[in-house]
């Protein structure tokens, strides 16, 4: 028989989490402190208008760039929260989860062997998405050094003639890193003058713990440019629900709109009812959660310090990024070793790019309680370790 | 630091100084003035616990008693309200806005204790209109914990 796969599917790496996975799902009782995602539920009201929508039989596909209100009200938050304004018939996509919006973003914008840009440490799924959409992924290291934020400098140095796309995926997980405005504006002195183009997944916007987000879409001539991507999985503690949006110019996003039109036809219905209510009615509740994530990250933060622990100070998402380095072990056998010996499951860094080698992601998405069983067991971890040396 | 103070002891007033200091991100002498500026200005009254009695083999009757009195000159329903609330078995009371005038929580050992109380104690009262008791069944959610159920963690260990 003819080998059935294509060669490009196959040669993608298995995402690394996916191997720390199956390690930590054998283990019965260990803790974790490994997802990205909110440990809090959807506020009720916004699951409640999911449950009435059901209700009310509406159960039907929506339009294929998602319901004309909920597209209404993603503007509406774009223009409170960014000052930017989209055009609701033309400039919105309401996608399945931002995940959707990466994979659709670059097919409709990359020509083979185009390159894209992808500072890592950051999610897993930009690469993989770049190679299948036929792109050349070009990877740039973040440095601790730079609070892993992307530099001017960077930048310059990995753009070629054939760059096409900049992923810009702050609040960053799993470093945690935002950019802030002066920060965006140098690099988009830099992106104007090549005239290369974003994709700025900002999933983690409203979860920033200094001044509010701000997106390189509103700097002047970067809206043009921008494909902003964001949805309600994070803000909402909605992941579930698969519920994501892409906002851009009309000529990308038609032709984004395209693709999911016939690969998706379009995003889940009650979803989509459930997350009018969420731009309408939320946001007390995203600054209840916000609150309550900052208290964990300057409790971990501290903790850190208390124990030697080299991290830098992360602002935004719900992760932090220490540094083992000091250990002489790999991320992954720290990780292992961690897990075998006090049973709690991070992540290795090394699971977001090779240039997370030395760093953990440890997440915040649990209660304080939680926290701190599992940074009891870090620090008489860490203990053993340095005294065994 | 106040709001977000008030915020996390009205949850959990057991949570030490120390982590106070760090989760608000202030020094843990700033929580201890605090703390005792909101105790003397009178904000936080009370560091109590929320216990789920019916766990308990302890027995507990509570009641609601919708009271309907006649307002006194001068006074209002502040009088009333005082002669009420001074009886210890007497839980919360509150001036209510609509068909009556106070809500009274009562708890007592026994749903004879319960009656007892209101025909003999409160009804009595000179400017006791009328009373409506109601015995309460079962707690579901008090103070903004539910009581019923706990939830686990259902998500996966490890996610991107």
């Amino acid at each position: 028989m003819r080998n059935p796969l294509a060669e490009k599917v196959v040669e993608i790496k298995p995402s690394g989490i996916r191997k720390f996975f199956d390690i930590v799902s054998e283990m019965k009782d260990a803790i974790s402190l490994g997802v990205g995602e909110p440990d809090f539920d959807t506020p009720w009201h916004i699951r409640e208008e999911g449950i009435y929508s059901l209700e009310r039989g509406r159960t039907f596909y929506t339009s294929n760039a998602g319901l004309k209100e909920l597209r209404q009200e993603v503007c509406n938050y774009m223009r409170r929260s960014q000052g930017i304004d989209y055009d609701p018939l033309k400039e919105v996509l309401i996608t399945v989860g931002g995940s959707e919006a990466i994979d659709i973003g670059l097919r409709a914008m990359i020509n083979p062997g185009e390159e894209v840009l992808i500072p890592q440490p950051s999610y897993v799924s930009y690469e993989p998405c770049a190679i299948l959409a036929g792109a050349k992924p070009v990877i740039i290291n973040l440095k601790a050094e730079n609070q892993f934020r992307l530099t001017a400098r960077e930048l310059e140095e990995a753009i070629t003639d054939r760059t096409k796309i900049l992923i810009l995926p702050f609040p960053n997980n799993p470093t945690g890193a935002i950019m802030e405005k002066e920060d965006l504006e140098a690099i988009a002195e830099v992106i104007l003058r090549h005239d290369i183009f974003v994709m700025s997944d900002e999933i983690y916007a409203e979860l920033t713990y200094k001044d509010k987000h701000v997106s390189i879409a509103s700097l002047p001539g970067m809206r043009e440019r921008t494909i902003l991507i964001n949805g309600f999985s994070k803000a909402y503690a909605m992941t579930g629900w698969r519920l994501g949006y892409a906002c851009g110019p009309e000529n990308i996003l038609q032709q984004m709109t395209k693709i999911h039109q016939f690969a998706i036809m379009c995003a889940p219905t009650t979803s989509q009812y459930a997350a009018v209510d969420a731009l309408k009615n939320g946001d007390e509740d995203v600054a209840q959660m916000r609150t309550a994530y900052n208290q964990r990250r300057r409790y971990l933060m501290n903790a850190f310090r208390e124990m030697g622990l080299e991290c830098f100070e992360p602002f935004g998402a719900f992760y932090v990024f220490p540094c083992i380095k000091e250990f002489g072990m790999t991320s992954d056998e720290f990780a292992t070793r961690f897990l075998e010996e006090e049973k709690v499951a991070v992540v290795p860094g090394t699971a977001f790019g090779d240039c997370g080698e030395g760093y953990l992601r440890i997440s915040y998405a649990y209660s304080l309680e939680n926290l701190k069983v599992a940074i009891g067991r870090l620090e008489a971890f860490v203990t053993r370790l340095r005294s065994s040396r | 630091m106040r709001d977000e103070l008030l915020a996390i002891i009205e949850k959990n007033s057991r949570m030490d100084l120390k982590d106070l200091a760090v989760i608000l991100g202030v020094e843990e002498i700033d929580v201890v003035n605090e703390l005792a500026a909101l105790e003397a200005e009178g904000i936080v009254c009370g560091y109590h616990t929320m216990i789920n009695w019916e766990k308990t083999n302890i027995d507990k009757v509570t009641a609601l008693i919708e009271v309907r009195v006649t307002p006194q000159r001068g006074q209002g329903f502040d009088s009333i309200a005082e002669r009420i609330y001074k009886y210890p078995e007497v839980r919360s009371v509150y001036l209510i806005s609509g068909g009556y005038d106070l809500m009274v929580i009562l708890e007592g050992k026994t749903l004879r204790e319960v009656s007892s109380f209101v025909s003999d104690k409160l009804s009595t009262l000179e400017t006791v209109l009328s009373t409506a008791t109601h015995f309460i069944l079962k707690k579901y959610k008090d103070h903004g914990t539910v009581f019923t159920r706990k939830k686990e963690d259902e998500r996966e260990m490890i996610t991107p």
